[in-house]
């Protein structure tokens, strides 16, 4: 059944991202708004915006049966969940299925199968997808026979866990029972679920994740991979396609291993599995899937010129792919900066506040992402993403050229951003170079204020 | 009863020349809410799900107060929560609250479902309740006002 309005369950740029497409296909948008968002970009874009709550998330975008009621109330027959809040929670998923409102995602069990970080290790496993070495702790002294066999460093972390939350670093195995008990009453904590397990710390990693589309019926494509590893403590910066410096013979390894799981799963919708690549044994491991669109889904939409929020909705429409893995096309190099409202001379500290002035930069295969205009106000109960500024080039060095253009010409008043973060990046030979791993934005960073004499 | 074009059309000629700036015109299961200088024209069970959402391409504040903040000594009573508001506890029955009456801050003036949960809402404020914004039966967002008081000491 053809999709006729969506009720869109989230904020910021990706609100805005959604509205556009829908209202390139024709399809009628209302935008569930906090009261901190009632004069945001996208409440004024969208057909019309909801007052569902007060500012903080839990008393607003994060009420599943809110957000299903709004849904009915305005007569919407789907609902995008965007990204964050709850996109990742299986609860509006299944209220979806039992109310008969179509979820733009995948079912609530796939959520599930993936949101439970072992279980997630135990379906890599039965996908023969590779996995970090490690598993499962029961007892301390089976605990201890496993991080014997895994050797340190190794991580314990939380099975409820994701985004780098509920991590612990061993480097002793003298330690090891005593992070185990921290993490796992940390756990409990903050995630409600206080089950632990161990991995081996993969030091010289890169992040390394494949965009797929399922039908839901086995069906699954991939549209290339994505290189994240300009992190700081787990949040990505810096994402492009195709990861640079990544032999043909890894890459297609790890598409092919990326869409042998979303099919054991019968995946349904956009999703992303991500891989840890240790970059000097050029071996592969998985390390989690995200059941949503992703941040960083414009770069692969740059060089696939696939809408991906489009073929979401066809999906969610029962149209199924419309596109066969033959017709995927990639095409040069795309780069991503997310440019947030962080100081760095903070240590990368929110800067809430109202932009007084924004401009961003126009050009050729310059994008930009974002819900920022004169008058915004980024306020503080929300991530800090301002704006997600993408180059596109026939190469590496064409995208790379014209992204330090268009950093030049953005200007954002009222508010700190890392604007001069991501250009001193663009400008070390490091990064130019290509293929650099997860901890090269700490190390970056140190020169840098080294280098400072702070 | 029912009511037909010229009637309707009768009615506003009448409101039109009158001092009046609203009418309320309640008949069995029929309700003409008829507001002077806005487009409010509301039904009962007016059927909210089907009417198309148009609006032009350019940006435009998304949704410009439907009702007038309220006028000194006069206080509103906003949804605690967005739902489905309902002015009778069950179909058929009386409503909770009149236009007229005194109303409590305890009294309930309705009730908003929230996927088949059933919240009352209070009034909150001790006063004459002077009108009633709320449709019943209708989708109501978190901080509408639902109805107006003149709040007594």
């Amino acid at each position: 059944m053809p999709i006729k309005r969506i009720l869109i369950a989230n904020r910021g740029e990706i609100a805005v991202r959604i509205i556009r497409t829908c209202r390139a296909l024709g399809i009628e948008t209302v935008l569930a708004v906090s009261t901190a968002d009632r004069n945001s970009l996208g409440a004024r874009l969208a057909n019309r915006a909801l007052c569902i709550g007060p500012a903080p998330a839990s008393d607003s975008y994060l009420k599943a049966e809110t957000i299903v009621q709004a849904a009915i109330g305005s007569g919407s027959d789907a609902i995008h969940p965007g990204y964050g809040f709850l996109s990742e929670r299986a609860a509006l998923a299944r209220l979806c299925e039992r109310e008969g409102v179509c979820f733009i995602g995948p079912t609530a069990d796939q959520i599930e199968a993936v949101g439970d970080k072992l279980r997630a290790r135990l379906e890599a496993d039965a996908a023969a997808v590779p996995v970090v070495p490690g598993g499962p702790v029961t007892d301390p002294a089976q605990a201890q026979m496993l991080a014997r066999r895994i050797g340190t460093p190794l991580l314990v972390k939380a099975v409820g866990g994701g985004g780098g939350r509920g991590m612990k670093r061993v480097d002793d195995l003298c330690d090891l029972a005593e992070m185990i008990d921290l993490a796992s009453s940390e756990a409990g904590a903050a995630f409600g679920d206080a089950r632990v397990y161990i991995e081996r710390l993969v030091t010289m990693g890169r992040h390394i994740e494949v965009q797929l589309l399922g039908d839901g019926l086995g069906g699954v494509i991939h549209l290339g991979e994505r290189d994240c590893s300009v992190q700081r403590r787990y949040q990505k910066l810096i994402e492009e396609t195709p990861a640079p410096c990544l032999s043909p013979m890894l890459r297609d390894a790890i598409c092919a291993a990326a869409v042998r799981f979303a099919q054991h799963l019968c995946y349904r919708s956009a999703g992303t599995v991500e891989f840890l690549v240790d970059v000097e044994h050029e071996t592969f491991y998985f390390l989690e899937m995200n059941a949503r669109i992703q941040v960083e889904h414009p770069v692969t939409e740059q060089v696939s010129g696939i809408d991906l929020i489009a073929e979401q909705i066809a999906i969610a429409g029962g149209e199924g792919l419309r596109i066969s893995q033959d017709q995927v096309r990639l095409n040069g190099c795309a780069i991503e900066c997310r440019i947030n409202a962080e100081d760095p001379m903070r240590d990368f500290a929110p800067s809430p506040g109202t932009v007084t002035e924004a401009i961003w930069p126009e050009g050729e295969g310059i994008r930009v992402d974002t819900h920022i205009v004169s008058g915004a106000s980024v306020p503080p109960y929300y991530d800090s993403l301002l704006a997600k500024l993408i180059a596109h080039g026939a190469d590496r060095t064409t995208a790379l050229a014209r992204l330090g253009k268009a950093l030049g010409e953005v200007r954002i008043d009222g508010v700190a951003t890392n604007i001069a973060f991501h250009q001193a990046v663009l400008g070390d030979p490091e990064f130019v170079d290509g293929g650099v791993d997860t901890g090269y934005a700490v190390r970056f960073l140190g020169r840098a204020s080294a280098r400072a004499g702070v | 009863m029912s009511l037909t074009a010229k009637n309707v059309a009768e009615i506003l000629k009448l409101l039109d020349e009158s001092a009046f700036s609203e009418l309320v015109l309640e008949t069995g299961d029929l309700k003409v809410h008829l507001r002077r200088g806005e487009k409010a024209l509301t039904r009962n069970e007016a059927p909210e799900a089907s009417a198309p959402l148009v609006r032009s391409g350019i940006p435009a504040p998304a949704e410009p107060p439907r009702i007038a903040p309220a006028p000194p000594g006069l206080r509103d009573v906003p949804a605690p929560l967005l739902g489905v508001f309902y002015r009778a506890p069950k179909p058929g029955a009386p409503p909770f609250v009149e236009v007229g009456q005194h109303v409590e801050e305890t009294t309930i003036i309705g009730i908003i479902e929230v996927m088949k949960l059933m919240n009352s809402i209070r009034a909150g404020v001790c006063g004459e309740l002077v009108e009633i914004f709320a449709t019943n039966a209708t989708l109501v967002e978190y901080g509408e006002p639902l109805v107006r008081v003149r709040p007594v000491d």
